[in-house]
């Protein structure tokens, strides 16, 4: 037990998220733990990347709690209270209704609040630090279009002061050697073709040695051909034990690489497993759906 | 018609012309340093606002200076300007005053266009990488925000030359200025007022050419 809590990068509880009155994630509870590959499928607009990018916050979770090695990134649980707050009320003229509860519930809200104050000032001290180790691989590269590929993946580990400039130019000579694309270093973003843009991105994520990966449909926007080269660099990660979290459509990424695989549906977890009993024993009727859809 | 010509060239009056395009140039020149300045910072606090809805009040002061100084005449500006707000400057720090807290306003809209059109995904993974809001938009946004205002920002620069042939009225011996003097000496409009026409038109080519320049260049290492 103590082992396995050490080592969980990443743990969320009961997540939502509101956009505006429409509610897109509805409590999702999942533990991600040092090493996972976590392939997360689920029909169109089911809050896949809302759930990713609520992780490391370029989306503002609405309730919930974020834990990433250990330290709370997110955490508001005001939507308790009111689920609690509104039973209370629904006793309104009746016998039952009971004055001190609710008063003590207005004091416990005015708690509530003061001490969410006090937790999201020192989660904003840190955000920038936690976003550090958290890496992110988009599905349209955003590389940085004004800077060469070297630039691109030295801007971050140099401005942050994290290595020398020759030291982060020597790990993205390194990196790019990797991938084959050392002979990119000084060219434009512009230049590249979808699939080189793409295992770039990953570099310059890589490039700040990342505790987690997080790939948002990386292959996506990529022509049939180039698909193949990001995720042989995705399973050569996988390989060496980077913690991944990946929303993909490719079901032979899950079905090969990952350890866990997770449907989404209707905003939040409808089923996880491994990929074997995932594929070949789907419980869910969405799910034995969906697959059917996917796999023709 | 040529006697016109030669009486406007006559001695040292030719000299005249050039010492008044100097001073245009540097009034321009100087008026535009000043709206850059200026007109950085505002597009900065109004992008800052739109994005992270800080800097309120601020982003109010900016609103109206721009309403103020795009909405009134520039002569009406100048005039205030030296009259009134800055009298005991020197004329020509009132004039590149003058029209760089009004270029400001125009600038202040050029760059404000371009860091809007930067897309999201940017500063998204700007962010993702752990860098602060302000590293973000200085070392990713910015930069990439001034190329894509840089040819309005030219044609703002080249439209400022010609704005500032009304700086004689202040006293400033401008381009302009020095025809009205050597009109007043030989009597005849003509011949000075096309000198002037041809010298301010071969400034605005030779830098609209630039700009054509400019403007390849950049979609180049854009594409
Ligand atoms: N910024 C936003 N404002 C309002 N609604 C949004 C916003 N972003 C996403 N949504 C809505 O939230 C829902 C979930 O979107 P999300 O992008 O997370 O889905 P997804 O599972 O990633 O889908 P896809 O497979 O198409 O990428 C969708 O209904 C979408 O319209
Ligand atoms: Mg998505």
């Amino acid at each position: 037990m103590e082992q396995q809590e050490k080592n969980t990068v990443l743990s969320v509880k009961n997540l939502h998220k509101y956009f505006g009155k429409l509610e897109v994630l509805k409590g999702v509870d999942i533990d991600i733990h040092k090493g996972d590959v976590v392939a997360v499928i689920g029909p169109s607009g089911c809050g896949k990347s809302t759930f990713l990018r609520c992780l490391n916050r370029l989306e503002e979770p609405t309730s919930g709690r974020i834990e990433f090695n250990g330290e709370t990134v997110f955490k508001k649980e005001r939507r308790e209270w009111k689920a609690a707050w509104k039973a209370l009320q629904a006793k309104k003229g009746t016998d039952e209704y009971d004055q001190t509860a609710v008063n003590e519930a207005k004091l416990a809200y005015q708690e509530l609040r003061k001490k969410e104050k006090a937790t999201e000032k020192s989660i904003q001290k840190n955000l920038d630090k936690h976003r550090q180790k958290i890496g992110m691989v988009f599905q349209q590269f955003n590389l940085f279009p004004h800077l060469t590929i070297l630039q691109n993946i030295t801007l971050a580990p140099v401005k942050l002061k994290l290595k020398s400039k020759e030291e982060a130019e020597q790990t993205a000579m390194d990196l790019l050697k990797r991938i084959g694309l050392e002979d990119k270093a000084n060219v434009y973003p512009s230049t590249l073709s979808g699939g080189q843009k793409q295992r770039i991105a990953i570099v310059r994520a890589l490039a700040m040695s990342p505790d987690v990966m997080l790939f948002d449909e990386p292959t996506s926007a990529l022509d049939p051909e180039m698909v193949g080269e990001v995720l042989k660099v995705m399973t050569e990660l996988a390989n060496e034990g980077m913690t991944m979290v990946v929303v993909t459509h490719e079901m032979g990424f899950a079905k090969e690489v990952a350890n866990r695989v997770i449907f989404m549906n209707e905003g939040v977890i409808k089923e996880e497993n491994t990929p074997k009993e995932f594929f070949e024993n789907p419980q869910d009727e969405r799910l034995k759906d969906f697959l059917s859809k996917v796999l023709m | 018609m040529w006697k016109n010509f030669r009486i406007a060239l006559k001695g040292n009056r030719w000299k005249w012309y050039f010492e008044g395009l100097q001073t245009t140039l540097t009034i321009s020149l100087g008026a535009i340093l000043v709206g850059c300045v200026i007109g950085i910072i505002v597009a900065l606090i109004k992008y800052t606002n739109k994005k992270y809805g800080k800097l309120k009040i601020a982003r109010r002061i900016c609103d109206v200076y721009i309403t103020i100084f795009r909405g009134t005449p520039v002569y009406v500006q100048m005039l205030l300007m030296w009259l009134v707000i800055l009298v005991s400057l020197s004329d020509m720090t009132i004039a590149i005053l003058t029209f760089g807290i009004n270029s400001g306003a125009y600038v202040a809209e050029i760059i404000r266009g371009g860091l809007e059109s930067i897309d999201d995904g940017q500063l998204e993974a700007g962010s993702s990488l752990g860098l602060s809001k302000l590293q973000v938009l200085w070392h990713i946004v910015l930069p990439q925000a001034i190329r894509r205002a840089l040819p309005p920002f030219c044609n703002e620069f080249i439209a400022l030359i010609k704005e500032t042939s009304i700086i004689g009225t202040i006293g400033v011996m401008d381009l302009t200025k020095v025809a009205d003097n050597i009109i007043g000496r030989t009597r005849e409009p003509f011949a000075p007022y096309i000198i002037v026409a041809v010298m301010y038109l071969v400034v605005v080519l030779i830098l609209t050419f630039l700009l054509r320049l400019l403007e390849k260049k950049l979609s180049r290492s854009d594409k």
